[in-house]
């Protein structure tokens, strides 16, 4: 056989540097193609970010770990397409950062689980899914109801988006929390603010049910809904 | 010049392999070759790769990547595979699409091979809100009782299904049950009394005379019917007897009336295509026949 790696063996030096090709090659081949991403990802012209009330839901569906169990990618399989929908585009989830595919599967996939079921049955299944679906494992999350939404640090989330390519203007980095608020408070002051920065496409309800608090269930529920709804790309016949 | 010359190793006795020559107090280390069947592995392997690499869709070129010999393409794959799905139900699928639903439901045979699938999408889709058997739960109808908000018809149910209720879609049924103490409608005594009122219909139990008759015939008729009948086509419930959508005890009543309810059934058109939801609506209309035991109240 070859006597190259028994000879490169002897020579420490040379051992490093062949360890840093053979490494170089996988992460290069990883690496390389993002270097292209802005151009590879077509973002459609229709595509909105997520609201700052939805932006906090999923910052806490992150911090619960949903997506530990729960996948939020349709992939391009005849059987999942004919289960869940299109199949997910990378566009549709250009402005996520970090985006929350996953691979794992114990729930079923959300990526169009938005305005699939209401917002009722979100907040009875969050608090106890036994409730409404009787055979669920899936853990409870009762404190969401009970915990006020923390808004103070919506500001400073859009703005590192917003340097991450996410198109928050200045004026929508400035209203996050108030904007936040309006979009649980359909009779509140600031709707008209936050229709005209997220048009009127976007759902504004008091999600949790109580317009006059603002909790973490309005936050979640608010960020379900948005699930697959933030262009209609996937929709449009190619 | 063999390795054990080379390097001075010797072979060891037991298994004929070199030693790597280093002695430690006594113990010596074999050279165990690397096997065969691994390195051979290995190389087909490679070879693979690169037969796949001319074969299919594989490096990025900027904004391209090379398509592969055999132009294959996933997503074309997916949606080919989905048509052949669609394909295969087409023969019991495609009189769903057209309606004329009642004479569909007539024709055992198309339901003998349509109601399986309808279990299966109701399953996937409205089970988690009106029980895997429809029989519903604390705000949300059941589906195998007698009683229907917007009618028990196949065609209506199909329209309920399509728009939905107080949902976002532009034609979608609206049906709100006003707050009647919580927005200052009704004073708190008001409540009180048509609350019991409610719970003592049907009319000829309840007690016509009293205060709380008076609220109901002032607020509660116009949706609900003069006898709390309901099945005006408002979405407002009955009244009578022993069915509770948000529950039918004292406390629930009250809360029900001191709060008001909107309940949101969402709209499928879009999510689900013509022939589905028609095939949904058989199937819930049919399930009150399906589903004796939940007959009981």
């Amino acid at each position: 056989m070859l006597r190259l790696h028994y000879n490169l063996e002897r020579i420490s030096m040379g051992l490093v540097a062949g360890i840093i090709v053979a490494a170089s090659i996988g992460g290069l081949v990883e690496i390389a193609p993002l270097f292209t991403i802005d151009e590879t990802v077509e973002v459609p012209a229709d595509l909105r970010p997520h609201t700052p009330l939805e932006l906090a839901g999923r910052e806490i569906y992150i911090r619960e770990g949903c997506y530990a169990c729960h996948s939020q990618m349709i992939r391009s399989l005849a059987d999942e397409i004919d289960r869940y929908g299109h199949y997910s585009l990378a566009s549709e989830s250009a402005y996520d950062h970090p985006m929350l595919w996953g691979s794992k599967r114990t729930g079923p996939d959300l990526a169009r689980v938005g305005e699939k079921y209401s917002d009722v049955w979100h907040a009875a299944h969050l608090v106890n899914p036994r409730a409404v679906v009787p055979a669920s494992i899936m853990p409870a999350y009762p404190w969401l109801a009970a915990t006020p939404l923390d808004i103070s640090t919506l500001s400073a989330q859009l703005a590192t988006l917003a340097r991450l390519g996410v198109p928050y203007s200045p004026e929508r980095i400035a209203n996050a929390a108030a904007d936040a608020l309006a979009q649980a408070r359909p009779d509140g002051a600031g709707g008209a603010g936050f229709v005209a920065r997220y048009g009127d496409r976007v759902a504004v309800r008091p999600f949790g049910g109580d317009p006059a608090r603002l909790t973490e269930m309005d936050a979640v529920i608010a960020y379900l809904q948005s699930l697959g709804r933030l262009t209609t790309a996937p929709y449009v016949p190619q | 010049m063999t390795a054990d010359q080379r390097h001075g190793a010797e072979i060891d006795p037991a298994t004929g392999y070199e030693t790597t020559g280093h002695d430690w107090n006594g113990i010596r280390e074999l050279n165990t070759p690397f096997p065969r069947i691994v390195i051979w592995a290995l190389a087909l392997t490679f070879l693979y790769s690169m037969i796949a690499w001319i074969l299919l869709p594989a490096w990025p070129i900027g904004r391209d990547f090379t398509r592969g010999v055999l132009g294959l393409d996933q997503r074309q794959i997916a949606m080919q595979g989905y048509a052949a799905l669609e394909r295969g139900r087409d023969d019991w699928m495609a009189p769903f699409a057209a309606g004329n639903l009642d004479a569909l439901a007539a024709d055992p045979a198309l339901m003998a091979r349509a109601m399986p699938a309808a279990q299966r999408l109701f399953a996937d889709n409205c089970a988690a809100c009106h029980g895997t058997h429809g029989t519903g739960g604390p705000g949300f109808p059941d589906l195998t009782d007698a009683n229907w908000l917007w009618g028990g018809s196949p065609d209506t149910i199909a329209e309920t299904l399509r728009v939905g209720i107080n949902s976002g879609h532009p034609d979608t049924r609206v049906s709100q049950m006003p707050a009647f103490g919580r927005d200052g409608m009704l004073s708190r005594e008001a409540v009180q009394a048509v609350t019991d009122y409610v719970l003592a219909l049907p009319g000829s139990a309840a007690d016509a005379q009293s205060a709380g008759a008076q609220v109901f015939a002032e607020n509660c008729v116009a949706c609900h019917g003069e006898n709390g009948n309901g099945g005006l086509g408002t979405g407002a419930p009955s009244l009578v007897g022993a069915r509770w959508i948000y529950g039918g005890d004292r406390a629930k009543v009250l809360a029900t009336i001191h709060g008001g309810r909107q309940g949101v059934m969402p709209s499928w058109a879009g999510r689900l295509s013509a022939a589905e939801i028609n095939l949904l609506a058989v199937y819930v209309a049919r399930l009150g026949a399906n589903n004796q035991h939940a007959e009981a109240p």
